[in-house]
């Protein structure tokens, strides 16, 4: 199954959920926040929350930045 | 001497009047030693993308560790409602803090704010409970109209961010604290740590900025500076400064000179 991950094409087995793509792109599930097709997805629906075929996600974390971005 | 308030935004409690931009630093060891001149105990932060091909890369919360500092997550770069809605929503799913330094930009060579879509994106986020903190330019009616929204400060610009003009338009802050009846931070335009004191002086209720301490020749050393700046800009505030005066008023009695 290939779903959108920031921009970049991922294959994940199908039935995978939110959990398994962060284990599988060793992403450590704290400080960051998930989108998927514009949703964010509540950290306690992690394991919940299985992935279709084409869903585009986004995985934020914080970095530097004051009052504008360049 | 009476001791000062502290500074409270929502519910928050701040044990500084300084708040502080973690852009534009050489490094992430650099960002930290500068929070730390600053004395600042809020930072704010910009929402990207995690580098999905090297997640195990450096991350600024390593360097400033959110159970010391409260983390203030922006939406620097967003130029509507919408993205900056959606952009506040994924910060606050990351599970660190409440508050957005919410930011609209209507222009890129000015980074002026745009209002309009400001205001719509604060009446949306006050109403699913975030602590709005907007960037706006120094009109008073935009103030009151972000208060009315639910914001829980108003953040006017002394001076287009990164500009380092200083206090451009003093009156119109004036206005604006006599308007509103949250806090005032003045976000964006101060240069030096003189600006930071005129703009406290003024009785504004706290400053943020970045660029005036990220870009100096020594960051570290101006983020000392700009801490002295807002607490003797604080102090002389409280103190309450003589009136100006056209002639001389000496201070010295006259009663006693030698004849």
């Amino acid at each position: 199954m290939q779903i959108l991950v920031n921009g970049v094409e991922q294959d994940l087995p199908a039935g995978a959920n939110v959990l398994m793509l962060l284990k599988q792109l060793d992403i450590a599930p704290e400080r960051i926040a998930i989108e998927i097709n514009l949703t964010v997805i509540d950290r306690a629906a992690y394991h919940d929350r299985i992935f279709c075929e084409g869903d585009k996600v986004e995985i934020i974390s914080f970095i530097g930045g004051g009052e504008d971005a360049n | 001497m009476p001791t000062d308030a502290p500074l409270i935004i929502g519910n928050i409690e701040f044990k500084s009047r300084l708040i502080v931009g973690t852009g534009k630093y050489a490094s992430f060891e650099e960002t930290k030693k500068g929070v730390e001149a600053s004395g600042a105990d809020c930072v704010t932060v910009a929402v990207r993308r995690v580098n999905i091909l090297d997640p195990k890369e450096e991350n600024l919360l390593d360097y400033l560790d959110p159970k010391i500092y409260k983390i203030l997550p922006n939406t620097a770069g967003c130029y509507t409602a919408d993205e900056a809605i959606r952009t506040a929503r994924l910060a606050r799913a990351a599970g660190i803090s409440d508050m957005v330094k919410l930011e609209v930009i209507g222009d890129q060579r000015t980074l002026f704010p745009d209002n309009e879509a400001l205001l719509e994106a604060t009446r949306v986020l006050v109403k699913e409970g975030f602590i709005v903190l907007p960037y706006t330019n120094d009109d008073p009616i935009m103030a009151r109209k972000l208060v009315d929204a639910g914001a829980a400060v108003v953040m006017p610009l002394a001076a287009p961010i990164g500009s380092g003009l200083g206090i451009r338009n003093p009156y119109n802050l004036k206005i604006i604290m006599e308007t509103i009846s949250v806090p005032i931070i003045v976000d964006a335009g101060v240069g030096t740590a003189s600006d930071a004191a005129v703009a406290m002086e003024l009785g504004v209720d706290g400053i943020l900025m970045n660029t005036a301490i990220a870009g100096a020749k020594n960051p570290i050393q101006m983020a000392e500076a700009m801490r002295y700046g807002v607490n003797a800009g604080r102090l002389a505030y409280l103190a309450g400064r003589i009136p100006r005066k056209l002639y001389a008023q000496a201070s010295s009695p006259i009663e006693g000179m030698i004849e």
